[in-house]
């Protein structure tokens, strides 16, 4: 009876650990990744997101708009100015109170100190600048904090990843939490963190940002697709990023 | 007659509120051809023409159903399954048409919190993309043809 009890007990304490475990420590999506994507990621001069960072690197100091300010005109090196900066995006523009990611940041200081046009979500210029600033913080630890003024687009952002939608009928939930490691077709399913964005995925023979990668599941469970930039999509990005504390910036990211 | 009455309807609405869109989003999807449902399973065939196992295995394996991004069915011949969802193989030794029908039609009848695509209904869905709107993912005749490729699954 008493050994009965014991080992209920040690069941109990492992189950615990377990679920434990799975709320600490999530997986990139780099560890899901076979060897040959790995060891292109792992290498600077394989790794063909750096084209993209080399490019943004050219764009900080080129000077744009009226003001013929570049980004290093204010910033100066992006190597200390942006250290860290992506393992805090997205946060709350309090100028808007609405939630403002890396390229609408880029964006917002184009207009406001470069006088210059916003660039196109999904351009080549601001996903290398994207990706340029994001490098940066390459290996620090995701770190968004949940506060009172970005709690509301938190929570929007979670119901979200637990809504059913599209003909399909799936929610972000049902397959990068239920079903992290299956595998769809040949794809092994991620947890679907978007730490290494913007990335460059075999697929598109490109790098691409977070909220290119976000509507392609939208495609894929036949649901209406959110604009680049869109509220929704940014409400998302903020809880995907909170939801990957723990672990580290991997811009610019290889992925299949 | 019901397509006609669809037509009525929608030129209706566009002269009421001037938008497609906001058409789309007052009508709710023309309801499918009426089934019934016998404890776990759908006794009457959804077509009266018989299912064609050939044709369902195309479906099954094209992009229609896609049922080997989650299934693996070795029998299938085909090089990648997945393993989201349970093997099929030997599955039309284990369960009748009938109850094929009912889990391919709708499984969230039987189990609320599946990941398993509702593959013949309209409603009580959300946001659903404006092409497939109002659209089952599989047509009766191919919900039949499933079925039938299922059965020679022993």
């Amino acid at each position: 009876m008493i050994r009965r009890f014991l080992q209920a007990g040690v069941v109990a304490l492992l189950l615990m650990q377990s679920v434990a475990l799975a709320a600490t420590s999530p997986r990139s999506g780099i560890t899901y990744a076979g060897a040959d994507v790995r060891a292109l990621q792992a290498d600077d001069f394989a790794n063909p997101g750096m084209l993209w960072v080399a490019r943004g690197e050219k764009l900080w100091s080129t000077p744009a708009g009226r003001n013929n300010k570049a980004c290093a005109s204010c910033h100066q090196e992006a190597a200390s100015s942006m250290k860290g900066v992506a393992a805090r995006y997205p946060r709350i523009d309090t100028a808007t109170g609405k939630v403002i990611n890396i390229e609408g940041r880029i964006n917002t200081c184009r207009e406001r100190n470069q006088a210059a046009d916003p660039l196109q979500y999904e351009s080549e210029e601001l996903l290398a600048l994207t990706a340029y600033v994001a490098h940066q913080s390459r290996g620090m630890p995701v770190a968004v904090v949940a506060d009172a003024a970005n709690r509301p687009h938190l929570e929007r952002g979670r119901e979200i990843y637990y809504r059913r939608q599209g003909q399909m009928n799936l929610a972000c939930v049902n397959c990068h939490e239920q079903n992290a490691g299956r595998k769809l077709l040949a794809e092994t399913i991620s947890e679907g963190h978007g730490n290494a964005y913007p990335a460059y995925r075999l697929e598109w023979q490109a790098t691409g940002s977070l909220h290119r990668r976000l509507r392609a599941c939208y495609f894929g469970v036949r649901a209406v697709m959110p604009a680049f930039g869109s509220d929704e999509l940014l409400d998302l990005e903020l809880y995907l990023a909170r939801r990957a504390t723990g672990l580290t910036v991997e811009t610019p990211g290889v992925r299949r | 007659m019901r397509r006609f009455y669809r037509n009525a309807r929608r030129t209706w609405c566009i002269a009421a509120f001037g938008a497609v869109a906001g058409c789309a989003a007052l009508v709710p999807p023309e309801p499918l051809p009426a089934f019934t449902v016998a404890g776990d399973a759908i006794p009457v065939p959804l077509v009266q023409a018989a299912g064609d196992s050939a044709r369902g295995r195309t479906v099954m394996a094209g992009r229609d159903a896609n049922c080997l991004l989650c299934h693996a069915i070795p029998e299938s011949g085909e090089r990648f399954m997945g393993n989201v969802a349970p093997p099929l193989s030997g599955v039309g030794a284990r369960l009748s048409s009938a109850q094929l029908r009912l889990r391919v039609v709708d499984q969230s009848r039987l189990n609320r919190d599946t990941v398993m695509p509702s593959y013949y209904r309209v409603n009580g869905l959300t946001r659903v993309a404006e092409a497939y709107r109002g659209k089952p993912i599989l047509t009766a005749q191919q919900v039949e043809d499933v079925v039938a490729y299922l059965q020679t699954l022993r």
